[in-house]
């Protein structure tokens, strides 16, 4: 297949959503107006904004945000002139009551999120966002744990649903080049819509999973300044824009504007380096969704454990996004376990 | 003895499993299963010897001798069939999500209802019926602020109608864990997970509370999984009550009693459990009061 190189790519910004769990969804109104009009300037053209987990996001489950994120939806869509500013929408979490709160507070995307093989019970979300004027997008997390053809059959329900794009999320931070490869492929081959790709950067391989899928025929990639995000973070925007600017991709993105925005408005705010320590390797190994991490070092604290063990568990038991509960009963377990 | 006769409206997956908890129980005796089609569920019914029909609601309506009706339909099929069967002079267990009647849960508010003389008995949902009496027994020694639940089902035990309006599942669940459980405010989450063998029912309970006095909300909890357990055998603590500061969490699992549905269904087990469980009890009133 024929994938021309001067298509414009489309980068979707999620600092303010994954990189929402790397903060523990402390943004205020203040950083997010910064970052949305520094990453406005430079270019990306979806910019979201949620709890790290979703509209509605905000619980004792997944941890509750400082600022309750359609104040940080309406803040960001005052000063966005040419992104479209997106949320993400996990159904289950998030209902369509949010949906409709976070459109009047300025939402133009919605990316409906499931496990990837629980589709259909998105059809609804994605529906009602068309409804409301939104571009919907079909979102399938933990692409890993399942066979591309899988794959393929779910997407085609997000096609039927009326989702403008379909992203593929390797949640885990699991996948080789070649898993990206045979996913990106068949479905860029088989689907009527554009494919996107979301990496974790667990196995220090988002930015190379991201060239492939882009090379296989992706047309949205998801970045974020610095990799902030769930785990070890995402695929870095400024080293994604640097990589396909010099490979020649038509990015429509700023380069040096890029690396200025993550360097001196979003490196400021972090809490900790977004490096590769043993913990979220381990979720990159064992398979297992990325936003667990931090809920997993507080566990293994609590429950005086060591996180990799708790992590092991939970890939084994085949934990889905969502699941941040199941810590606590793996580390209940593992702790009784001990003591015996 | 005396038994109140049971039609059943609905022959699908629910219907068939209530079939078979009706023909367990104590003061109920099964008498017709009534659907639109000559389903496998009809067959069913038919070779265990009952009374079916394919003319819906009318067949079980206008038997004088059926007492107690469940409809195990659909949200948009039960508020069509309300009326009739309140016309009728029906007793109806509703397990659709239309709530035209009060939330029922029993170890939590059946007597009461009772008392008022209920003629429509809404099942809440799966992960209300799970998560609501440890909501219930929290609040009530410890004073909860907020409740937030996690449910997770097994992708195979999520039927249609569930997965084509899951939002109906979150929000009728956050709203009786105040209306039953409780709670000032409220979360309800729900996930399905596809994992092979399908997992257990499982539903972690989170309070924020005003008293947490650990030893009252531990005997609080105890005591209500055991009541539970008298109509849900397969309900049990995996997580006992954790105090943390003003938070308390609990995870109980559900696993099914494979009459009908596999084990791992314990989230459509438990809903029919609750549901035939309360009949009883409304069948063992009426048979007292001699109608």
């Amino acid at each position: 297949m024929n994938i021309d190189k001067n298509r414009k790519l489309h980068f979707v910004d999620t600092t303010l959503r994954d990189g929402s769990h790397a903060v523990s969804h402390s943004y205020t109104v203040e950083q997010v107006t910064a970052i949305a009009e520094g990453l406005d300037k430079v270019g990306v053209d979806i910019i979201e904004i949620s709890h790290g987990d979703g509209l509605a996001g905000s619980t004792i489950n997944y941890g509750f945000s400082a600022t309750p994120e359609m104040e940080l939806l309406k803040a960001a869509s005052k000063v966005i002139k040419r992104a479209k500013l997106g949320v993400l929408l996990l159904p289950g979490v998030g209902t369509i009551e949010d949906l409709k709160e976070a459109r009047e507070n300025g939402a133009q995307v919605v990316r409906v999120a499931t496990h990837v093989t629980e589709a259909d019970v998105a059809i609804q979300h994605l529906k009602t966002a068309k409804d409301l004027g939104m571009t919907p997008v079909g979102f399938l997390m933990m692409t890993h744990m399942a066979s591309p053809e899988k794959i393929l059959e779910q997407a085609k329900i997000f096609v039927d649903a009326g989702a403008e794009y379909v992203n593929l999320a390797d949640s885990a931070g699991y996948m080789t080049p070649d898993d990206v490869r045979a996913r990106v492929s068949l479905l860029v081959e088989n689907l009527p819509i554009p494919v996107g790709f979301h990496a974790h950067n667990n196995l220090s391989l988002a930015v190379a999973n991201t060239l492939t899928a882009v090379e296989c025929g992706a047309d949205y990639v998801d970045v974020t300044c610095r990799g902030l995000g769930a785990g070890a973070g995402n695929a870095q925007a400024e080293v994604v824009a640097g990589v396909f600017d010099r490979l020649g991709y038509n990015t429509g993105l700023d380069f040096y504007g890029y690396m200025d925005l993550a360097e001196n408005v979003v490196e400021p705010l972090m809490r900790q380096p977004q490096v590769i320590k043993s913990a979220p390797l381990m979720l990159g190994y064992a398979g297992v969704y990325s936003s667990f991490l931090l809920h997993t070092y507080r566990a293994a604290e609590k429950f005086n454990l060591n996180p990799r063990d708790i992590l092991v568990e939970l890939g084994r038991r085949g934990m889905v996004g969502g699941q941040e509960d199941m810590i606590i009963d793996v580390a209940h377990s593992l702790s009784l376990q001990k003591q015996q | 003895m005396d038994k109140i006769k049971v039609g059943i409206i609905g022959p699908g997956n629910i219907g068939s499993d209530l079939m078979y908890k009706v023909m367990r129980s104590r003061n109920l005796e099964m008498k017709t299963m009534t659907g639109i089609v000559r389903s496998e569920g009809i067959k069913r019914a038919e070779s265990l010897g009952f009374h079916t029909s394919i003319e819906g609601v009318k067949a079980v309506a206008e038997d004088p001798e059926i007492g107690i009706v469940f409809d195990a339909t659909s949200a948009a099929a039960h508020l069509q069939n309300a009326p009739i069967l309140k016309a009728a002079g029906k007793t109806v267990f509703d397990m659709t999500p239309a709530a035209v009647g009060p939330f029922v849960v029993p170890c939590v508010n059946l007597d009461h209802l009772l008392e008022l003389n209920t003629d429509n008995y809404n099942m809440v949902t799966c992960g209300g019926q799970a998560t609501i009496p440890i909501a219930y027994a929290i609040n009530r020694v410890a004073d909860s602020e907020y409740t937030e639940i996690v449910a997770c089902i097994s992708s195979k035990s999520a039927g249609p109608g569930t997965r084509a309006n899951i939002d109906e599942f979150t929000q009728t669940t956050s709203k009786a864990l105040r209306v039953v459980g409780g709670a000032d405010r409220s979360r309800a989450i729900i996930i399905l997970n596809p994992a092979e063998p399908p997992l257990m029912m499982s539903n972690t309970i989170y309070c924020l509370v005003k008293h947490p006095d650990e030893a009252a909300i531990k005997k609080a909890v105890n005591d209500m999984v055991k009541e539970v357990q008298s109509y849900v055998p397969g309900y049990s603590l995996r997580v006992p009550p954790l105090v943390d500061g003003n938070k308390v969490t609990v995870i109980v699992q559900v696993e099914g009693a494979g009459d009908f549905l596999p084990k791992y269904s314990g989230n459509l087990d438990i809903i029919n459990a609750a549901a035939v469980a309360a009949a009883d009890k409304v069948a063992a009133k009426m048979l007292k009061e001699g109608n």
